[in-house]
């Protein structure tokens, strides 16, 4: 069955360079140098990626990232916690905008 | 659960693991480790001298871990008799090696283990004696109750597998309830010394991932281990090996079940670091079978690779020039030992 998303493709990424050099080759060095232990430990920044992943809804990157964190020694609960992380501040982002809403109400509102 | 040699399960023939991991299911076939060893200084791949003598005391144990590269569990049989050790005290005695590492299954399961410990201990008083214990094998029975004051008396090291420090990922690869009795008995070491310093009392733990993943960068996950252990349970340790899962027995047969292995083992080949490869275990180690047969290492020996010499394959036949000389078997498991960071009974070899 044709997909979309082939999880193959995956394999594949570094391979974009194929149609324009230059430019992959700086995004994937400043991808190395994002990932590399710095004030953030490479853990620490996995963790994060992992939700990013999921806000993004990035399949690719969900796939990355769950097995890059539990490369990085993190178990299943907080790779989870890092996901509600993630639905909290995407929730959060809906919620907020209620206060908008609220005065709105207020303003149209006798 | 039962180990594959009483399932009697394909894998549970070295002759199949071979066959399979040479076979071209996701295009590494024949000998594509030692091709890969060419393109480095290394091949054929030699030893640099022995240091350490592994003895495989059995393959009984009180567990059934998941991952088991000897496929060892309450099921198997085979363990070292008194005759055999009797030759493995010569060779101690007529030979300087720094470390001695009584490895299992379960070593402590072999009736003659106490015996055995007290004459290594009276042969070198100094030398380095790890023994590689379960942790759960302490409570498992009564008579196993003083193995802390036993390994504290004989001075032994102590390695012992944690996968993690919570019960869901350490159950899940080495059996339900295994991390709550781990928990406790690395309580009663600590109450010996181990792991506690100033001590001298050495208590290593081992991690491997539970599952098709590589294992994690041993000085982080060491950190990591040593917060979480301290915090809830306040218990103490020296060092974290992080090991990589070899694909044999019956790890091999869950790679295959789960559908990981073609994925796994492009990881693992993905992964080739020469500089990892100079610090395999082969290079410094002897593995002992509990038959006496000489092997590179511990999963050679579990795929029944005797080592290539012509006159010193039995421990009873030790002659140390021939074993030096050697040329160490190298096949497509051999992956798992030079992958990253590298991966060895000690930990990480880079």
């Amino acid at each position: 069955m044709k997909t979309y998303y082939n999880p193959e493709d995956l394999k594949n990424f570094g391979k974009i360079g194929e149609f324009q050099k230059p430019l992959a080759d700086k995004f994937f060095d400043y991808y190395g140098e994002v990932f590399a232990e710095g004030a953030l430990t490479a853990r620490e920044k996995s963790l994060i990626a992992l939700a990013v992943a999921h806000t993004i809804q990035c399949p690719y990157c969900i796939d990355a990232y769950t097995t890059d964190t539990m490369e990085k020694g993190c178990d299943q609960e907080q790779m989870m916690e890092a996901v509600h992380v993630a639905a909290a501040i995407r929730g959060g982002a809906s919620l907020v905008h209620a206060t908008q809403m609220m005065n709105k109400v207020k303003e149209i509102s006798m | 659960m039962k180990s594959l040699k009483a399932q009697d399960h394909l894998l549970s023939s070295s002759e199949a693991e071979i066959k399979l991991l040479e076979s071209d299911r996701s295009g590494f076939s024949g000998d594509r480790f030692a091709k890969e060893l060419e393109k480095t200084d290394l091949f054929p791949l030699k030893p640099t001298r022995i240091e350490i003598l592994q003895i495989n005391l059995g393959k009984m144990c009180n567990q059934l871990c998941r991952h088991c590269h000897v496929d060892a569990g309450p099921d198997r049989k085979e363990i070292m008799g008194q005759a055999t050790m009797q030759e493995c005290l010569e060779v101690i005695k007529s030979h300087k090696i720094a470390t001695i590492d009584l490895t299992g299954g379960a070593p402590e399961m072999n009736p003659y283990f106490r015996w055995f410990v007290e004459a290594i201990r009276a042969i070198d008083p100094e030398v380095t004696l790890i023994v590689r214990c379960n942790l759960t094998i302490i409570l498992a029975n009564p008579k196993y109750h003083d193995l802390p004051e036993f390994y504290r008396k004989h001075r032994i090291e102590i390695a012992s597998s944690l996968p993690y420090f919570t019960a869901m990922k350490t159950d899940s690869q080495r059996g339900d309830g295994v991390f709550d009795k781990s928990i406790k008995a690395l309580k009663l070491l600590n109450e010996q010394g181990y792991g506690i310093e100033g001590t001298g009392l050495v208590l290593n733990l081992v991690y491997n991932p539970s599952g098709a993943f590589m294992p994690a960068a041993q000085s982080g996950l060491e950190a990591e281990f040593k917060k979480r252990l301290t915090d809830k349970f306040g218990i103490t340790f020296n060092s974290l090996f992080t090991i990589t899962n070899l694909p044999i027995s019956r790890f091999l047969e869950y790679l295959l079940r789960s559908n990981n292995y073609e994925s796994y083992m492009e990881k693992l080949i993905d992964s080739f670091n020469p500089a990892a490869a100079k610090g395999v275990m082969c290079r410094n180690t002897i593995s002992v079978g509990w038959d006496g047969y000489l092997y590179d290492c511990d999963f050679n020996q579990m795929l029944e690779l005797k080592v290539n010499s012509k006159d010193s394959r039995h421990i009873r036949d030790w002659n140390e020039r021939s074993l030096t000389e050697r040329e160490i078997i190298v096949k497509n498991h051999c992956f798992g030992c030079t992958a990253g960071a590298g991966s060895s009974c000690g930990g990480t070899t880079t």
